[in-house]
């Protein structure tokens, strides 16, 4: 299986910066497109100090200069620029429209061989792939977050996902040093249909009040051995892609038990998203 | 040395909430900070005690505890 060298990554919010970090960090060439310059900026400022994050939890620890990594990176709010890619990571916002016009642009613009993977939280695969003319090349690579940090990446194909794109899928994560869980097509997948359900219904608790989010939390590090519980992770995701998710597996599935909780509702309105913004259930010193 | 310690804890008390943690205490082990803060670390000593931590120090043993840091700022000013 031939190497893939450039790698196209659309969306450079928390997911798309982390992956096209560990893209450049392992040799790839990256085109990272993000509508807005002010995103781009943002992670081009913040990049070389996220790099020497990374070194710092590696076994193996990289001389390479964070400059050098940084200049693997090419930055653009020009879609066309992906014209060359062999590969494509979708990572927008986990919303349809967004989701259709951006699949819808890619098939044009990129080249026939070119396979998309999509990094989407709970949309299904098979979805995605019927925007294009090329449903065969389409996959999903649900990575975590920190990408960087994170072994392993949950593998989604769909009923029309062809051999060959999950052959060079599976080459590229082993370029990028990563293990893969491959599962089938499902609104959620593994992954996201059980953890969203675990976050909402901790939303729940401290909703109801049954206990605070540091002691929900505790509950899961100190008596299941978690590192962290679901209202840290919940913040480290985003509440807004928590909510984005749960909508998104209610629309699929109809079931009341993915409803988002109405505080869930109220943090993101109000602007408390976790991490990002420096505050969710917990509080993040800038 | 006790000056360099205050310094470091003075810029831990505003990640945990508590101040009652000891200089040789595993700050990450303890689940006092995440090991996410580590890079807030080698901003802040950097910053403060105008030192370039190199590649070589990126390490997470470096910033596990007071004791640790210390020692690290200490062979940094010295060389």
């Amino acid at each position: 299986m031939m190497d893939i060298q450039t790698v196209g990554v659309i969306g450079a919010g928390v997911m798309g910066s982390s992956l096209a970090q560990t893209l450049a960090q392992t040799g790839h060439d990256v085109i990272l497109i993000d509508h807005q310059d002010e995103v781009l900026k943002a992670v081009k400022d913040n990049f070389i100090k996220n790099v020497r994050l990374q070194m710092m939890f590696s076994r193996e620890p990289s001389k390479e200069d964070p400059q050098d990594v940084l200049d693997r990176i090419m930055f653009s709010t020009d879609p066309s620029d992906l014209s060359g890619a062999r590969y494509v990571v979708e990572n927008v916002t986990e919303k349809w429209d967004i989701k259709e016009t951006i699949f819808k642009a890619l098939d044009e613009i990129c080249n026939k061989d070119c396979i998309f993977a999509s990094d989407t939280s709970a949309i299904p695969i098979q979805k995605l792939a019927m925007l294009t003319s090329r449903p065969d090349k389409v996959i999903g690579l649900h990575f975590m977050n920190p990408v960087t940090l994170k072994p392993a990446v949950e593998m989604i194909k769909s009923p029309l996902t062809s051999q060959e794109t999950i052959e060079v899928s599976q080459t590229l994560l082993r370029q990028m040093k990563k293990e893969w869980i491959m599962v089938n097509d499902s609104p959620g997948f593994v992954s996201n249909r059980v953890l969203m359900l675990t976050i909402n219904e901790a939303i729940f608790l401290v909703q109801e009040n049954v206990a605070s989010p540091k002691d929900i939390d505790r509950v899961f590090k100190s008596c299941f051995s978690y590192k962290m519980g679901p209202l840290e992770t919940g913040d480290l995701i985003g509440l807004d892609t928590i909510l984005l998710s749960l909508e998104v597996l209610y629309d699929h599935l109809k079931s009341p038990k993915f409803e988002p909780c109405p505080l869930l509702k109220e943090m993101v309105a109000k602007g408390d998203l976790g991490r990002k913004s420096g505050k969710g259930f917990f509080t993040y010193p800038a | 040395m006790s000056d360099v310690k205050s310094k470091i804890r003075q810029f831990l008390t505003k990640y945990i909430e508590h101040n009652n943690f000891n200089d040789d205490d595993h700050l990450f082990e303890k689940g006092y900070v995440s090991s996410l803060l580590a890079m807030e670390m080698v901003v802040f000593v950097e910053a403060e005690f105008s030192i370039q931590v190199g590649n070589e120090d990126l390490n997470l043993d470096n910033f596990k505890s007071v004791d640790a840091i210390a020692g690290l700022i200490i062979k940094k000013t010295d060389n």
